[in-house]
């Protein structure tokens, strides 16, 4: 796999995009849901990705998230070329290099947090032993030492939100990506996941943030504003 | 993905929706539950009719006759006058010199009445019949003594009981000698009960029969001129049985003029072919009772299916975040069509207790034999196992079919 040239000196880019197009076709209409977007984002960058409802926003967070395949275009995550890659090839993909956060949380109810938190493990074919100790680890990281076998129902939104980004760190990945991480919780507790957001890209992390709220989108050193399905005034982005 | 962890989670999702996946599982419960008892009836209906038709002896040969059978098929005649079976018949094949393989012969009318003695009331088969038929039958007595041929030749109201019928008449064999029942209005001394010949539950009990002299029955009980229903042939010997039985054709053909048993109308039967005649109508019993129960089968599978349909559309989010998280389309298809295997396994299980315990409940009051036997469990569990992934290939297909994002974004 080789990265594409850039224009920068210094290390390949953890995210690299160029001119992706994402085409929808249905009853004989085509809505071009993304037009031509130039992205990158380094390693340890914290990244905002800004845009009005329909701008494309989700559309460009699902190609990166590799959820789905952009119709036209390149795409390197972490050093690879995935633009053209089959479903078991992406899943595989998502598993190692991305660690997923979502407004919605996503846990599985039934389950205590820890079980959660390396369910990424289980498709890494993880030993069990390693998968239960680096789950306590990861939920340790985001301060829920101690809530590792309560369920997601018997903990706050804030501690939810919490194990999910611990089970979005416990494979190590490349890449952070939080959809709306803040969008299904109080002022408290957005301090809070904000707060963690903040601890571990000051510890190095890369993190691509989705949002559609001005202050927490000032919390990243960079904003990336979408609109039209095109990436309007962003400083590091722009086009061709 | 260990095959632990695969059954670990599909064991989760069955147990998180207890109510709806006992509902399920009952459908298999059900269809396994009728299938074992419906066959384990058959099997045990078929091992009783033979261990009685072992009992006759190996060495009888059974004559019926009145058998009309069409001559040409194609114009449908049947045998002119079919003779029924006489006395003249079994007094012809008691001849040595004609039949020198021919130990003995007891000429049969099949019976049956309601013996009756004080207040008490007993429904049996009997069998009216010549002294010779305690030898050609091979049976002993218990108590008392048999009719003698003096008794035969005066029609004495005299009757044999069997051990089931005389412990219900008067409790006890030995108690019965010397008593009177009735029967059809004519009262009757009970001189002997015949041992037991194994009892057993059904319509064939040894027991449960009454012998009597055929004169008796012809002079006092019967409504008219009865012909015979036929007549017992004892051979001289097991080894002697093929050379009697040809004897017996031989015999009852020329006394006919015909030239083979269809046409003469009569049927010579061994236990042999009684045994194998048997067999055949069991086994078609089973594949007819275990061909509907399979039908019950297969509703339960369409339930496991359907089931398993609904579980992918609620788990839509959650097929979704597994995939998100790293999950291959095989690993969801193997999640689910383990949660389906698993679902109809327990049905499985259930239908396998069930159906043993109404076996045991069944034998318990009517001594009648369900034999649940290792291999019909086997089969009932790899039945509903299979059941179970036949009908979870299209659910999970689809659950693996699933785009991650649509998935995801399905409230």
């Amino acid at each position: 796999m080789t990265a594409l040239p850039t224009d920068e000196a210094g290390p390949v880019p953890v995210l690299q995009l160029r001119n992706v197009w994402k085409t929808y076709r249905g009853d004989g209409v085509e809505v071009h849901a993304l037009r031509g977007v130039d992205l990158d984002v380094h390693a340890g960058e914290f990244v905002a990705i800004m845009g009005p409802s329909g701008s494309g926003k989700s559309t460009l967070m699902n190609i990166i998230g590799c959820l789905d395949v952009a119709s036209h275009g390149q795409f390197v995550l972490d050093g690879e070329d995935v633009a053209h890659m089959s479903d078991d090839d992406l899943a595989d993909i998502r598993n190692e290099r991305i660690g997923f956060v979502f407004q919605q949380f996503n846990l599985l109810p039934s389950q205590p947090a820890w079980r959660n938190v390396e369910l990424p493990l289980w498709y890494a074919r993880v030993k069990s032993a390693e998968r239960k100790r680096r789950a306590l680890d990861a939920l340790a990281r985001v301060g829920l030492a101690d809530r590792g076998h309560h369920k997601p129902g018997q903990l706050s939104g804030g501690q939810q939100q919490r194990v999910a980004i611990a089970r979005a760190l416990v494979t190590d990945p490349a890449l952070i990506l939080a959809d709306e991480p803040t969008g299904n919780l109080d002022s408290v507790s957005t301090a809070d996941v904000l707060g963690l957001l903040d601890e571990l890209h000051a510890s190095g992390r890369t993190i691509v943030l989705i949002t559609h709220e001005a202050d927490v989108a000032a919390r990243a050193q960079r904003v990336v504003r979408v609109f039209d399905g095109r990436i309007a005034g962003a400083a590091g982005g722009g086009a061709p | 993905m260990t095959w632990w962890e695969t059954f670990r989670i599909a064991l989760d999702a069955i147990i998180s929706h207890r109510v709806r996946s006992i509902l399920t599982t009952l459908g298999i419960t059900i269809g396994i539950a009728a299938v074992t008892l419906s066959v384990g009836l058959a099997q045990g209906a078929s091992s009783q009719v033979t261990s009685q038709i072992d009992s006759l002896g190996s060495n009888l040969l059974t004559v019926m006759g009145g058998y009309a059978q069409p001559v040409d098929g194609a114009s449908g005649a049947t045998a002119t006058d079919p003779k029924p079976i006489s006395m003249a018949d079994a007094d012809a094949l008691a001849d040595r010199d004609v039949a020198p393989d021919i130990a003995g012969v007891a000429p049969l009318i099949n019976t049956g009445f309601e013996l009756s003695a004080g207040d008490k009331v007993v429904g049996t088969s009997a069998e009216a019949t010549t002294p010779a038929w305690l030898g050609v039958r091979s049976r002993t007595l218990a108590a008392g003594r048999f009719f003698t041929d003096e008794e035969q030749a005066d029609s004495a109201p005299v009757i044999v009981l069997g051990d089931g019928v005389a412990s219900q008449l008067f409790g006890d064999p030995h108690a019965s000698i010397g008593r009177m029942v009735s029967a059809s209005g004519n009262t009757l001394q009970v001189v002997g009960v015949l041992a037991s010949a194994g009892g057993g539950g059904g319509m064939m009990n040894a027991d449960d029969v009454a012998v009597l002299p055929l004169s008796t029955y012809l002079e006092r009980l019967s409504w008219g001129d009865e012909s015979l229903s036929g007549i017992y042939v004892q051979a001289a010997s097991t080894e002697k049985l093929t050379q009697a039985y040809q004897e017996t054709e031989a015999l009852l053909l020329a006394r006919r003029g015909a030239s083979t048993a269809e046409e003469a109308g009569i049927m010579i039967m061994s236990q042999q072919s009684l045994v194998e005649a048997m067999q055949g109508v069991t086994n078609a019993l089973t594949l007819l009772l275990g061909g509907i129960a399979a039908i019950s089968l297969v509703v339960g599978g369409i339930g496991v299916m359907n089931i398993m349909l609904v579980s992918v559309s609620e788990r839509v989010r959650e097929i979704g975040l597994r995939k998100a998280l790293g999950a291959r389309r095989r690993t969801i298809l193997l999640q689910f069509l383990t949660e389906a295997a698993l679902l109809a396994l327990v049905g499985g299980v259930f239908g396998l207790l069930l159906s043993g315990g109404v076996a045991a409940l069944i034998t318990a009051l009517t001594q009648f034999p369900i034999p649940v036997s290792v291999p019909t469990v086997l089969m009932a569990l790899g039945v509903s196992a299979t059941i179970g992934i036949i009908a979870g290939v299209y659910p999970a297909s689809r659950a693996a079919r699933m785009a991650p994002i649509d998935a995801l974004r399905r409230e």
